[in-house]
């Protein structure tokens, strides 16, 4: 069924956002590097703009030159023309609590949107593509939030491109990251690393022990996903491994609290690795901090003491 | 478990490993990675590469998160967002930076678990909004605040959005991990109800909140001596 409001649409919206940086970027005589650095953002525009035209050798082409762009210093850093500290606290005091709202618009807009556009139809036409929700109803916000930011701080929508080009530079080759980080799980389960993985924790661990079964099934999730950057595709290859056969099977546990638990338990993993970009590897970027690893670090105690916690909550829950 | 299970993928996890270990560029270590993998399980070079553009494309959904909203946390930061949110937090006489990050804590798991997982994310409301507040509240009443120290506050406005977000969203019944391990279970012949995988993760998401609470508040009464000591180390 077709749908007026489609996915394809922020991909679009995207890429024509991502050219226009591009653009900008190779004008910016500040900057070092602007032809590579413009060429990079231009890469990803094409993925954006026509991802699904080209033959997949070709984005993989693209990729490639994507990594060694950001991964040998190709991306660099332009000059920005950033407001004075008086002139920002001016504008502070004359638009107040006003400022909030632009970003209160993306976060209700998109709760809203998720929780009514589902299975909305004018006519035989679909409002919002169903399984893609969340991000239509995202895409809505920032619409709507962006359109209410340019009208109280009376700028054009290029300062607003501007700015975005700023922030990207700031966080540099790395936003590429989650991206490049799901292909490589994607990889990884084609090539059978989870076949592998799962056949070493389960041939070299005396399972016959409740406990020590409990703390393999726990710690295997947590591992796997640090591998793999992702709870989800622990879960079937530890469950599979030692969760029916052993947990379920040889101790007769309560299946429920062991999914609940055990997929907790890879939570903990995502709070300590660095595959799991989107979450910490981003932020770090995002916020500018000098060590890439900082929110990792910060999480690290949270994760392993939970990780303890659920090991002692799936013996006594389970059994 | 048969014994013609190939180890050889698993050099792709070494080479990701002694890569995040050494530090090389994070973006170059897993296309190195992923080429490596292909090549241990004996994929020709050009398969290799459809593979890696393929899951390029189909995965281009994800940055979106990040990136829709930066036009919007641009501008408003040309206009004084951070500064306001810093006023603002400055004016609640009570708040501390690790308070603060417990009742943000509380809010987005609370929030997470009743299914609203937008409400929070570090593009739309940590950079702008969460991470300056916290600054702000450090700085009200310790002084200003040494990099390494301002730092460790950010990187900790970052983990609270993400325990927050995983430990609450796993006890809500239509999240999709839940509706993954129903199915799973299911596939495998065991009838398990979804609701009661939601609630069995409620102890998990109770200790989640108390753990990362008290290091916030322990946090909290280090600060003296975290800039004590930060400051020591700059004039050394």
């Amino acid at each position: 069924m077709t749908a007026l409001l489609k996915l394809d649409q922020l991909f679009l919206l995207t890429g024509i956002a991502l050219v226009i940086v591009a653009v900008l970027t190779w004008r910016d005589r500040s900057n070092p590097r602007r032809w590579s650095s413009g060429l990079f953002w231009a890469l990803w525009a094409v993925i954006y703009l026509a991802g699904d035209l080209l033959p997949p050798m070709v984005s993989g082409l693209i990729v490639v030159m994507l990594a060694a762009l950001g991964g040998l210093g190709g991306v660099s850093l332009g000059k920005h023309g950033t407001r004075e500290p008086a002139e920002r606290q001016t504008s502070a005091t004359r638009l107040g609590n006003k400022l909030f709202l632009p970003i209160l618009a993306i976060t209700l807009l998109a709760l809203v949107g998720t929780l009514t556009l589902k299975d909305v139809h004018i006519g035989s036409l679909l409002v919002a593509e169903t399984k893609n929700i969340t991000l239509i109803s995202v895409g809505l916000g920032a619409l709507v939030g962006l359109a209410a930011a340019l009208w109280m701080t009376r700028e054009t929508p290029m300062q607003a491109l501007r700015e975005s080009r700023r922030l990207l530079e700031t966080m540099g080759p790395a936003v590429i990251l989650p991206q490049m980080l799901a292909t490589l799980g994607l990889l990884f389960t084609d090539a059978g690393v989870g076949k592998a993985v799962a056949h070493l924790t389960t041939s070299y661990i005396p399972v016959d022990n409740a406990f020590i079964a409990v703390a393999a099934y726990a710690l295997g999730m947590a591992l796997f996903t640090m591998v793999m950057g992702n709870a989800f595709a622990a879960f079937p290859v530890m469950t599979a491994g030692i969760g029916i056969p052993i947990l379920l099977g040889m101790h007769h546990g309560n299946p429920a609290v062991m999914a609940a638990i055990g997929m907790f338990c890879g939570y903990c993993g995502t709070l300590m690795t660095p595959m799991a970009a989107n979450f910490n590897i981003i932020p770090a970027a995002l916020l500018e901090l000098k060590d890439k690893n900082g929110v990792i670090r910060a999480q690290l105690p949270t994760a392993l003491l939970l990780l303890a916690v659920n090991i002692v909550l799936l013996k006594l829950l389970m059994f | 478990m048969t014994a013609d299970v190939s180890l050889w993928p698993l050099i792709g996890v070494a080479v990701v490993i002694v890569g995040f270990v050494l530090r090389f560029n994070p973006v170059l270590v897993v296309a190195v990675a992923g080429i490596a993998t292909g090549l241990a399980a004996k994929l020709p070079l050009d398969l290799i590469l459809a593979k890696l553009g393929t899951g390029f494309v189909k995965t281009r959904n994800l940055p979106l998160t990040l990136l829709l909203p930066l036009p919007i946390i641009g501008l408003l930061e040309r206009h004084g967002l951070r500064e306001r949110a810093q006023a603002w937090i400055a004016g609640i006489r009570s708040a501390t930076a690790g308070r603060l990050l417990v009742v943000y804590l509380f809010i987005r798991e609370l929030a997470a678990a009743m299914g609203l997982t937008s409400l929070g994310g570090h593009a739309p409301m940590v950079r702008p909004l969460v991470a300056p507040m916290t600054e702000a509240a450090a700085e009200k009443t310790h002084g200003p605040i040494p990099q390494p120290v301002r730092d460790k506050w950010k990187a900790m406005a970052s983990a609270t959005d993400n325990v927050g977000l995983f430990f609450g969203e796993d006890i809500f019944v239509a999240f999709g991990s839940i509706v993954l391990m129903q199915t799973f279970l299911a596939e495998n012949g065991i009838v398990t109800d979804p609701l009661h995988i939601a609630l069995w993760g409620i102890p998990t998401a109770i200790a989640a909140f108390l753990i990362h609470a008290a290091r916030l508040i322990r946090l909290d009464h280090r600060l003296p001596q975290d800039i004590a000591r930060a400051r020591a180390e700059e004039t050394k």
